[in-house]
């Protein structure tokens, strides 16, 4: 009797269930963690979606109204939570319209698994009903993508996908499954998460020679300036970060993508780089002698000209993803690898030091930016609304703990410029792409990825048409997510730029809008308009003690600009304070 | 600087999976950047399962490591590799047909032929197929030589190139192939080679 058992204890039979391969895809998600899918069905899905019908306690599944809509919630879900966002679409047109999102996604290194049918893989290549070369077409903007055409292949696949997605520097991953996969029947012998491809490094491994090299360059610094980015927050090293920070005394800038890796109000927290980042952070990158620059990949929109961008610094840069490295900025040390192991170390090696004279001179830039622009734009004491004053009073209701979504245009600038961030994975916009009509979806999928928290989105009125359609999302699923259209009835950043640099030859900028509260009231949101400042804290107030969701609509001034500003071609140091 | 900054020609080697759609993955990152592939090879490595791509482009030092780069963080590549053409050793292949009546008739063809380092693939009654290897420049005047000779047909192939520095890529793929490589198994082992070897 013992000896039996010995036996089959040993060798452990691998059970195996004869499956579909729709059920094996399910089964595979839910050992990932999935909790929440965001999609759209249709023909070569279906077979899916029928299968999920059977999954409904254990899969959420959020029906949206567009798969754009879809791929942005799944973004909004990802950056939110920290968790892969999950998305599924048909074949063709469904798969079509998932591409301005992997593009998204793949700039802004979010993590998405997007599952999209495709036609019987007999009919591949032959023209059939919604049959789009989906795998060619998502090439380009997918960190990997795969075809399955047999039921067997999608256990090893599904694990690929995720740990491509969710490691190293992240990024979309799309698996394209044809009709007969998803229906053939295979034995299942059960799902194995993936932790290894040979071809693939998801980090370099960490050269203690160039940490000691920057430690070394730091040190000796009079005039040391960090810049970082999505990177720290991707590494979840916010802390990490945090301490370097305070041990080196270094002041510190961040992009568009790394606001809340810091707290906004962190006494070595100097702002926001780029072109309409703050006055001295902007400034000084071409005044500092070591530039420390931390999962951020030189954007142009930071840079502005390169060939004047901190030519007397030298420059450490810390990044994952090697092909960063030197791509925009050549730098002096490069400390590849994951922040989350090299800060350490960085911060072991370097000196407790106070920057004070130093840090004054950001100061001082400060305050001739509030004097010159801050100050009229938070606290104008007539005239219409302006948006920075939205801002503002938002920010003494949800004192810095919310989740701000923004879309993409002034509106967007003026609430990374003025928001504040006291938690990471607060601010979700679309910093790469820059991509119109990514708030509203986001928004709905950043309140998935963390119910717990307050999700305000902030949308200009052009983009919010363009994605207005996931109103129906809200009323369908009910989630609260409170949304302000600040509406100037312009585009207002092209129009901006065209009274700039296009005497004021306004072409197509001048949108009109609907009734969004009676939109909203369509859908069954409440909502509000208003244009006396007077009314504003009050709206602002019963928008956030609203049961669910609420459109508040805030008339601001038609022709405001967004200052400072880095005019294209130029230079960060001949930034414009008007 | 003049290095980073003059046009000429690289040669890639691109070690991979063997897997569809990866020779479209690496051909986009030369097209978004408008960069014309000279010459493409591909073909499976003396280790089952793994492909070389030999890929030849006129650019500057700068791009074509920011290309490399590029290619190398595709998931289902192995490792990347660049040289000038003094780092390497190169060759491509070139057929010729021509007719046997002429090359019969005229004993000079021979002659040309044989100075030339051509060899006779096929002979046939009606047309004879000659191959020779080597730089592009005779392959090309093999082409000149046999034009007044009614030429009927020429090809040549890709380039193949092999790396002259260096021990070689043989044994890191074999550790591939073992399947369980540390994290760090291609950890720049030919760093302190200087300009000549690019790794990561």
């Amino acid at each position: 009797m013992e000896v039996t058992q010995e036996i089959t204890m040993e060798t452990p039979k691998k059970e195996t269930v004869e499956v579909t391969g729709s059920v094996a895809l399910l089964e595979a998600l839910i050992t990932e963690g999935v909790e929440t899918i965001f999609g759209y069905p249709g023909g070569a899905i279906m077979p899916i979606y029928d299968a999920l019908y059977d999954y409904n306690d254990k899969l959420q599944h959020i029906l949206v109204r567009h798969e754009q809509g879809g791929i942005h919630a799944g973004q909004g879900y990802a950056r939110s939570s920290g968790k892969v966002g999950v998305v599924f679409a048909t074949s063709g047109p469904g798969a079509t319209n998932l591409i301005t999102g992997l593009a998204d996604a793949q700039i802004d290194s979010t993590p998405l698994v997007c599952i999209t049918g495709q036609v019987f893989a007999h009919l591949l290549g032959t023209d059939a009903f919604q049959e789009t070369d989906v795998i060619n077409i998502t090439t380009p903007v997918t960190k990997w993508n795969y075809q399955v055409t047999d039921a067997r292949e999608i256990p090893e696949a599904i694990a690929k996908a995720f740990y491509i997605a969710k490691s190293g520097r992240p990024g979309p991953v799309l698996i394209d499954i044809t009709k007969n996969a998803q229906i053939q029947k295979f034995d299942f012998e059960g799902y194995t998460p993936c932790h290894h491809i040979r071809s693939y490094k998801p980090k370099p491994v960490v050269r203690h020679s160039y940490v000691e090299q920057a430690a070394a360059l730091i040190n000796q610094a009079k005039k040391p300036f960090i810049l970082f980015g999505q990177g720290v927050i991707l590494g979840s090293a916010e802390q990490e970060f945090k301490t370097f920070v305070e041990k080196s005394g270094i002041p510190a800038a961040w992009t568009v993508l790394g606001a809340g890796a810091l707290p906004t109000g962190h006494p070595l927290n100097v702002g926001m780089l780029g072109m309409h980042g703050n006055y001295g952070p902007n400034v000084l990158t071409n005044e500092c002698d070591v530039l420390i620059a931390i999962g951020m990949r030189f954007d142009d929109r930071v840079t502005g000209r390169l060939d004047k961008y901190a030519k007397q610094a030298q420059v450490v840069h810390l990044d994952i993803d090697p092909a960063e490295i030197d791509k925009n900025v050549k730098s002096t040390v490069p400390v590849w690898g994951d922040c989350k192991e090299t800060l350490p170390l960085l911060t072991a090696l370097v000196e407790e030091k106070q920057h004070t004279a130093w840090l004054a001179k950001f100061n001082d830039y400060t305050r001739q930016e509030v004097e010159a622009v801050i100050e009229k734009e938070l606290n104008p004491t007539s005239g219409e609304m302006t948006m920075g004053e939205v801002i503002k009073q938002l920010n003494d209701l949800t004192l810095g703990e919310a989740v701000i979504v923004t879309d993409v245009g002034q509106h967007q600038m003026v609430a990374c410029r003025y928001a504040i961030f006291n938690k990471t994975r607060s601010n979700v916009t679309s910093g790469g792409l820059g991509t119109m009509g990514f708030a509203l979806p986001a928004a709905i999928g950043a309140k998935f990825g963390t119910p717990d928290r307050e999700v305000v989105a902030i949308i200009g009125d052009g983009g919010f048409q363009m994605t207005c359609q996931e109103l129906g999302t809200i009323m369908q699923t009910g989630i609260n997510v409170k949304i302000i259209i600040l509406n100037n009835r312009f585009l207002g950043m092209v129009r901006q730029w065209q009274e700039l640099f296009n005497e004021k030859r306004y072409s197509f900028v001048d949108i009109q809008s609907p009734n969004f509260v009676t939109l909203a009231s369509a859908y069954g949101i409440p909502g509000k308009t208003i244009s006396e400042r007077a009314d504003l804290p009050g709206a602002l107030k019963e928008m956030l003690d609203c049961k669910g969701s609420f459109l508040l609509e805030v008339m601001v001034t038609k022709e405001n600009n967004v200052f400072p500003m880095v005019p294209q071609g130029c230079s960060v140091s001949e930034i414009r304070l008007k | 600087m003049s290095e980073l900054t003059d046009k000429q020609e690289y040669n890639i080697t691109v070690y991979t999976e063997n897997q569809i759609g990866l020779l479209n993955r690496i051909a986009i990152i030369f097209t978004r950047r408008k960069i014309n592939i000279d010459s493409l090879n591909t073909s499976p490595s003396e280790v089952d399962s793994i492909h070389r791509f030999n890929i030849v482009i006129t650019e500057t030092e700068d791009v074509v490591r920011k290309v490399c780069r590029q290619i190398e963080k595709q998931v289902e590549v192995l490792k990347v590799y660049y040289h000038t053409n003094a780092d390497v050793i190169w060759q491509e292949m070139a057929l010729y047909k021509v007719s046997t009546d002429i090359i019969a008739e005229k004993v000079s063809v021979e002659r040309l032929l044989r100075e030339n380092g051509a060899r006779a693939v096929v002979i046939r009654k009606d047309y004879t197929i000659f191959e020779t290897t080597g730089h592009r420049e005779e392959t090309d005047a093999l082409v000149a030589i046999l034009q007044p000779y009614g030429l009927i047909e020429f090809v040549r192939s890709a380039r193949i190139a092999i790396i002259k520095d260096s021990d070689g890529f043989n044994r890191k793929l074999r550790e591939f192939e073992r399947l369980e490589p540390g994290e760090d198994v291609m950890e720049n082992e030919y760093l302190g080679q200087g300009q000549k070897v690019f790794t990561m």
